[in-house]
């Protein structure tokens, strides 16, 4: 039997009477309402959000973010990541009107309603079901190769609470790149939530590129949801750059033989950040393959959290999973917890997993030195380098370039 | 160029003394070889020289062009004109290694007050260079020393100590693990950078690289001093007899 929580926090009340009163009351909804009253946030009891008490760190809700304002100077202003068709969203509202033109191959639906969850510990779509309106529903046709990458630019320009739902489909053999990004400035009270479901189907290609700087005061929580076909390969890269809070968490569900799986990841943790990054990943069928690697900094009181569980189900043999997670700690205040879950029922498979925490090293740090290079300047350089080999094998060159100029600037700032 | 005087240097995390009351004085365009067994601390020497941290001076003095070395941090003995071709160069991944240059290179003209390098002229710079030591472009847009052979690092050390432009290169066992091509490219290098304002401190153990980099004097180096001096004559007869009979001798 499981526990009912005796008394609500003011964010739980406060979140559920925002729902009731302010959105319409249909099943899922009134599902996530029901969950929960009844079971709270997931506290560090619940396996899953062991290392980020949510109950306990989410300590108000702020209340829907006004949705007057389009945006539309926001995104003007926006400098953009690369070159891309951009789908903006402002406060968790998607404006479709102010969209550029989308590459050929690429269809656009607006999606009304709520996308559901599974239990209280899947929080993250459950507040997005409590709270969310919709997305877009994109797809990217069969046979189609869109070049120009497609950015789902998500702003939060005024402080509040927001949540969005995509879904996403790949036809058979389509290619693209689709970036998700998530921005607020510093001192805004955002609390944004995100969830994508995205559908691969067979012989895809997708390089999905999630960058998120919120700002200080922001507390992010996202999902993204995958279902990967027979043949298809998925390039995940992530940059977390930002938030006071987040919760980034990578879903994916292996169903198609020989799919290939590449996750490449940045943590940035500076100032009082808390992030975690928790994947789950289920290898179901014969034959595929996934690596993660993890390149984390964390600095002044920032605290990290990686989760990566891997399951290969009985039927799942000559699957291939790898694992990494390295992390440079730059203060004695900062800290990060890695938590490898391997849960493994076939017999021929390859699975490894490692985690090293550790500062940068000295004989390098010397050479540097010795070359007349002063030591500030010689350390920013080994960090930067520690952290853009996560990135390293991205092949488009304006892409990587991008992604490592926001790397630099963060250490810039943080250093 | 040099004068050292009365050095002492400790290991600090094994509290070990290696170098034990040493004198050396190195003129302008001398190059000077330093010889010793396995142990005699030649290593520590040149560590202790670049400012490496935990090789800690606990006497004496090193005065470098008039400059009280021993004050300053690595980087400002660099700048100030001294060089370390490093016996076993690391490999530093994530590094690429014109980016390493431009910023060595940049950072020692700043620090000396002189105008950084553009972009082009950096380029040209730098190819010039590695034209002479037969080193591709291509290996230089790889990380710093990332899978680079034993020959290529050495390469790159000597590359890097041409762009900088030093005025003490001290070269610690910078013969190990060279095949005679790539040892006689490195003594190219060396030989071509030679002048009366530039010296050079090439510590090895053996005297094949003698053969091609002709020292003005040498010195051996036993249990953390210089026990004998003299000029290339001295390397000739330490690959002769070995240093049995000298260390006899000084014993």
């Amino acid at each position: 039997m499981l526990k009912h929580i005796e008394k609500l926090t003011p964010a739980e009340e406060a979140l559920l009477s925002a729902a009731e009163t302010l959105l319409e009351a249909t099943p899922q909804r009134r599902r996530a309402a029901e969950t929960l009253r009844e079971r709270g946030l997931p506290s560090r009891k619940v396996e899953a959000w062991h290392y980020t008490d949510l109950r306990t760190r989410l300590k108000e809700f702020a209340g829907l973010a006004d949705t007057a304002d389009d945006g539309q100077a926001w995104i003007e202003a926006d400098r953009g990541l690369v070159e891309a068709a951009r789908l903006p969203v402002i406060n968790g509202r998607l404006r479709a009107s102010l969209a550029d033109d989308m590459p050929q191959g690429v269809t656009l639906k607006s999606f009304e309603g709520e996308g559901g969850f599974a239990d209280a510990a899947d929080a993250v779509a459950m507040l997005n079901t409590l709270i969310g309106r919709g997305g877009v529903d994109m797809g990217v046709a069969a046979g189609a190769r869109v070049e120009k990458p497609v950015e789902l630019l998500h702003g939060t320009i005024s402080a509040g609470a927001s949540a969005i739902r995509h879904k996403v489909a790949m036809g058979e053999g389509a290619s693209a790149t689709i970036v998700e990004r998530h921005e607020s400035a510093d001192g805004l009270a955002v609390q944004s939530n995100a969830v994508v479901d995205l559908e691969i189907a067979d012989d895809a290609r997708l390089l999905w590129v999630i960058v998120q700087t919120e700002g200080d005061a922001a507390t992010h929580l996202a999902q993204l949801n995958v279902n990967l076909g027979a043949r298809a390969k998925l390039t995940v890269l992530v940059l977390n750059a930002g938030g006071a809070l987040v919760r980034r968490e990578i879903n994916v569900d292996v169903t198609g033989e020989d799919a290939d799986l590449q996750i490449r990841g940045v943590n940035l943790i500076g100032g009082e950040t808390h992030l975690d990054v928790t994947t789950v990943l289920l290898h179901d069928v014969p034959g595929s393959v996934s690596t993660e690697l993890f390149r984390n900094v964390a600095t002044a009181h920032g605290a990290g959290i990686f989760q990566g569980q891997i399951r290969v189900a009985q039927i799942a043999q000559k699957t291939d999973a790898r694992m990494a997670c390295n992390t440079l700690l730059l203060s004695d205040e900062a800290e990060f917890s890695a938590k490898p879950e391997l849960e493994i029922f076939a017999d021929d498979v390859q699975c490894a997993h490692g985690a090293t925490v550790a500062d940068i090293e000295d004989d390098h740090l010397f050479y540097l030195m010795a070359r007349g290079i002063p030591q500030k300047q010689a350390r920013a350089m080994l960090v930067q380098a520690f952290v853009e080999e996560a990135f390293e094998e991205v092949e488009d060159e304006a892409l990587r370039d991008a992604l490592n100029a926001r790397i630099e600037n963060w250490l810039d700032r943080h250093g | 160029m040099i004068e050292i005087r009365n050095l002492h240097v400790r290991i600090a995390d094994e509290g070990i003394e290696i170098i034990k009351g040493l004198n050396l004085s190195v003129a302008d365009g001398e190059v000077a070889a330093i010889m010793g067994p396995n142990g005699s601390g030649k290593s520590t020497l040149s560590y202790a020289l670049a400012g490496r941290d935990g090789y800690e001076v606990t006497d004496g003095e090193v005065l470098f062009n008039g400059v009280n070395l021993l004050e300053l941090e690595p980087d400002e003995r660099a700048a100030a004109g001294l060089f370390l071709a490093f016996q076993y160069p690391v490999e530093i991944p994530g590094v690429a290694t014109m980016n390493f240059l431009k910023a060595a290179m940049n950072a020692q003209r700043k620090a000396r007050g002189e105008k950084e390098y553009s972009t082009p002229d950096f380029i040209r710079t730098v190819r010039e260079a590695a034209g002479h030591l037969g080193i591709s472009m291509d290996m230089l847009k790889r990380p710093l020393n990332a899978g680079f052979s034993g020959g290529e690092k050495k390469r790159a050390e000597i590359l890097q100590m041409a762009l900088l432009e030093p005025k003490l290169c001290i070269m610690d066992e910078t013969d190990s693990g060279l095949d005679i091509d790539a040892l006689k490219v490195v003594a190219d290098g060396v030989n071509a950078m030679r002048g009366p304002n530039r010296s050079f401190v090439v510590i090895t153990h053996y005297q094949r690289l003698l053969e091609y980099i002709v020292p003005d004097t040498v010195h051996v180096l036993y249990k953390g001093r210089i026990i004998q001096s003299g000029d290339k004559d001295l390397a000739l007869h330490l690959e002769k007899h070995g240093y049995a009979d000298i260390i006899g001798q000084a014993a």
